[in-house]
C-alpha cells in the first residue's frame, strides 16, 4: 500500500496555544482514518492543515510523497465536507455538486453526466433542482458529500460531519458512509469527538490530546489496549487502579486498567476484590453496577444473559466479590 | 386576535402621519396652479405650464445634470469603498478595527453641518480649488457609511466556510468572488448603492459647503424660493427630485424584502 498523507514533525500554534505540536502521522491510501479527541485537541487543526486552509509554523505534509505544505486549498487534490456543510445557499443542489468541475473548467456535457452519477451516489437524484434550505439536515449531509466527492479527490477530508444530526439519522449515516467509502475507495481522515463513532467506522484511529497524538491503532487495539491513562478514560469506560490496590492485585505499584466488560461480579478469579454496590442500572443488553471497592469506584457491566438472570441478582448496598483475570489487565504508560 | 388600539390613539396617529405628509400634496398641488407669484388656497385654476417651462430652463437642466453626476460618482465610489471596507473588517482581525468602523459610519451620526464645516475648512487648508470633484468627495462621506453598511451587516450573516468551500472544491480567489462573494453580496450591494444615491442627491448641507459654484438641483431650489416669479417652477423642480429619491428607495426596499425571503 502506498501513503495517502504524511504528517512530518507539523507543529501549528495560535497565540500560545499549540493546536499540533510535532505531529507525525502516516495515512495508508484507501483507510479510513479517525482523528478522535475532545474538543481542543488538535484534531480539526489538523484536518484543516491536510485541506490547506492552515499552513504548518514548521514541519511538512505531504500528499501521496509530494510536499504540499505551501500550496494554497484549490491547488491540493483533497476536498473537504465540511461540518456545517458550507453549501452555496444560492445554488440548487445540482450547481453545488457540479461547482468543483465548473470552476475546474470541465465541459457541460460531462458535468451533467457526473453530476447525476454523484447525486444517484447518495441518493439525491430526484432532489437535484431543489435548494438546499429546502432539504433536510441528512439530506443536506450527502449534498455536502457528493459535491466532494464528484471531484474525484485522492483524500477526503470529513470534519465532524455527523455531528449536527439526530441519533438515528446519525447511525444510518455512518453505515452509508462506510459503505460509499469502500465503492468508491477513496481515503477519508474523518474528525470527530465520538469515540463509538470513531470505533464503529474506522480502518484506523488516532487519538488527540493537547495538540499531539496519543495512540494510533485500529479500533481494538485502541479499545483493548489504550496505552496510556488519556486513551484509556476518553475511549470507553475503564478501571483504573494505581498504587496501593495496585501492588495487591499485581504486586506492583503501576498504574494498570480494566473494561467494566471483563469484571465478573460474585465469583473469585486471579484478581479479586470485595466492595460494596452503591449503584445499578438495568440497561437491557447489560446491567451496569458502581461497586465502592476501598474508596475506588469501579464500574462493572455485566451481560443480561438467561443464565446471569436466572442466579440470584445483586442490590444496592450488597456486599460482593469481583473478579477478572490477569490477562484483562491493561498497564498505563 | 390583535389587540385593538384606543381610539383616541388612532386619532392622534393619524393626525401625526397627516401633518407629516399633507405639506407634501401642497408641493404637488402648487406644480399646478395658474398663479406664478403666489400660493392662494385653493389655486384658482390647474395647468400644465410650468412643467414645460421647467424644461426649457438652462439652470435646472444643468443643476439636474451635475445632481445626477454627483449622486452617480458617490456612489460608485463609495459602493467600492465601502465593500472593501467591510470585507477587511469581516475577514480579518487587526488593531482598532472597531474603532475603524465607528469612524466609518460617523458622517451619518455627524450632524451636516458639521462635516460641510469640516471638510470646507480641511479643503481649503489643502488649496485645493472647490469643484465637482470636492463636492464628490463631499457625497462620499456619507455615501461610503450607507454602503459599508448594508455590506457589513449581509456579511455578518454569511457562512465564513462558503469561500473555504469554494477554494476547497478547486476554485481561485476570483472564482470565489465571482460565483460564491457577489451573488451573496449583490443585492446588498444593490441596496446599498440606492440608498446612498438617494441621500447624495437631495443632499444640501454639505453640498453648500464643499460646492464651488456649482449648483446642484436642491441647491437651485433653495436659491429660486426668494424669486418672486415662476414659482410654481420650483415645485416641479421639486416633484423631480421626490421622483428621483423615491424610486431607488422603494425599490432598494422591495429587494431587501425579496432577499429576506429566500
Amino acid at each position: 500500500m502506498s501513503v495517502a498523507v504524511e504528517f512530518n514533525q507539523v507543529s501549528k500554534a495560535f497565540g500560545t496555544v499549540k493546536a499540533a505540536d510535532s505531529v507525525n502521522l502516516i495515512i495508508e491510501d484507501g483507510e479510513f482514518f479517525s482523528m478522535l479527541g475532545p474538543s481542543g485537541s488538535g484534531k480539526t487543526t489538523c484536518l484543516r492543515l491536510v485541506a490547506g486552509f492552515e499552513t504548518p509554523d514548521s514541519g511538512h505534509i505531504l500528499l501521496h510523497g509530494v510536499d504540499v505544505s505551501s500550496l494554497p486549498p484549490h491547488a491540493r487534490d483533497v476536498n473537504t465536507v465540511f461540518q456545517d456543510y458550507a453549501l452555496f445557499p444560492h445554488m440548487s443542489v445540482a450547481e453545488n455538486v457540479e461547482y468543483g468541475l465548473k470552476v475546474k473548467g470541465v465541459a457541460p456535457a460531462e458535468r451533467r453526466t457526473k453530476v447525476a452519477d454523484a447525486l444517484a451516489l447518495v441518493h439525491l437524484d430526484s432532489h437535484a433542482e431543489r435548494r438546499p434550505s429546502q432539504l433536510s439536515g441528512g439530506q443536506r449531509q450527502r449534498v455536502a458529500l457528493a459535491r466532494a466527492l464528484i471531484n474525484e479527490p485522492s483524500v477526503l477530508l470529513l470534519d465532524e460531519p455527523l455531528g449536527a444530526l439526530d441519533l438515528k439519522l446519525r447511525q444510518t449515516m455512518q453505515t452509508e458512509l462506510k459503505n460509499i467509502q469502500r465503492q468508491v475507495g477513496i481515503t477519508f481522515i474523518f474528525v470527530t469527538h465520538d469515540q463509538e463513532e470513531a470505533l464503529t467506522m474506522s480502518d484506523r484511529i488516532a487519538v488527540f490530546n493537547n495538540g499531539q497524538i496519543e495512540q494510533i491503532g485500529t479500533p481494538s487495539e485502541i479499545y483493548e489496549s489504550p496505552r496510556n491513562l488519556f486513551v484509556a478514560e476518553f475511549v470507553g469506560t475503564s478501571n483504573v487502579f494505581d498504587s496501593g490496590l495496585a501492588e495487591q492485585l499485581l504486586g506492583s505499584r503501576d498504574r494498570f486498567t480494566v473494561r467494566p466488560e471483563k469484571i465478573r461480579l460474585g465469583v473469585a478469579g486471579e484478581c479479586t476484590v470485595t466492595g460494596t454496590i452503591t449503584d445499578l442500572v438495568y440497561l437491557g443488553m447489560y446491567t451496569r453496577y458502581r461497586i465502592d471497592v476501598q474508596g475506588i469506584q469501579l464500574t462493572v457491566a455485566e451481560q443480561n444473559t438467561e443464565s446471569r438472570l436466572a442466579m440470584s441478582s445483586h442490590a444496592v448496598g450488597d456486599e460482593v466479590q469481583a473478579s477478572w483475570s490477569k490477562e484483562s489487565c491493561r498497564l498505563l504508560a | 386576535m390583535k389587540a385593538r388600539a384606543p381610539r383616541s390613539l388612532t386619532v392622534l396617529a393619524t393626525a401625526g402621519l397627516m401633518y407629516l405628509h399633507i405639506p407634501i400634496l401642497f408641493v404637488f398641488l402648487y406644480a399646478f396652479t395658474t398663479e406664478d407669484a403666489a400660493f392662494t388656497f385653493p389655486p384658482p385654476g390647474l395647468t400644465m405650464r410650468w412643467f414645460g417651462v421647467a424644461a426649457q430652463n438652462d439652470d435646472i437642466r444643468q443643476a439636474l445634470g451635475l445632481s445626477l453626476m454627483v449622486a452617480a460618482v458617490a456612489t460608485t465610489t463609495a459602493l467600492i469603498l465601502g465593500t472593501l471596507a467591510a470585507g477587511a473588517v469581516w475577514r480579518t482581525k487587526f488593531f482598532g478595527r472597531d474603532t475603524l468602523s465607528l469612524f466609518i459610519v460617523l458622517p451619518i451620526a455627524l450632524p451636516g453641518i458639521i462635516t460641510g464645516i469640516a471638510l470646507r475648512s480641511a479643503i481649503s487648508l489643502t488649496g485645493v480649488s472647490f469643484s465637482f470633484w470636492t463636492l464628490v468627495i463631499g457625497h462620499a462621506t456619507f455615501c461610503v457609511a450607507v454602503a459599508y453598511n448594508n455590506v457589513i451587516a449581509r456579511m455578518r450573516r454569511l457562512n465564513p466556510n462558503l469561500l473555504e468551500a469554494s477554494a476547497d472544491l478547486g476554485a481561485s480567489g476570483w472564482q470565489t468572488f465571482r460565483y460564491v462573494l457577489m451573488p451573496q453580496l449583490g443585492s446588498a450591494i444593490i441596496t446599498g448603492g440606492m440608498l446612498a444615491f438617494a441621500l447624495s442627491f437631495d443632499e444640501i448641507i454639505v453640498t453648500t459647503f464643499t460646492a464651488g459654484n456649482q449648483q446642484t438641483l436642491p441647491i437651485w431650489i433653495f436659491s429660486s424660493l426668494v424669486r418672486p416669479r415662476n414659482r410654481p417652477v420650483t415645485n416641479v423642480v421639486a416633484l423631480l427630485v421626490i421622483a428621483i429619491t423615491f424610486v431607488p428607495i422603494i425599490l432598494s426596499q422591495r429587494f431587501a424584502a425579496r432577499t429576506e425571503n429566500q
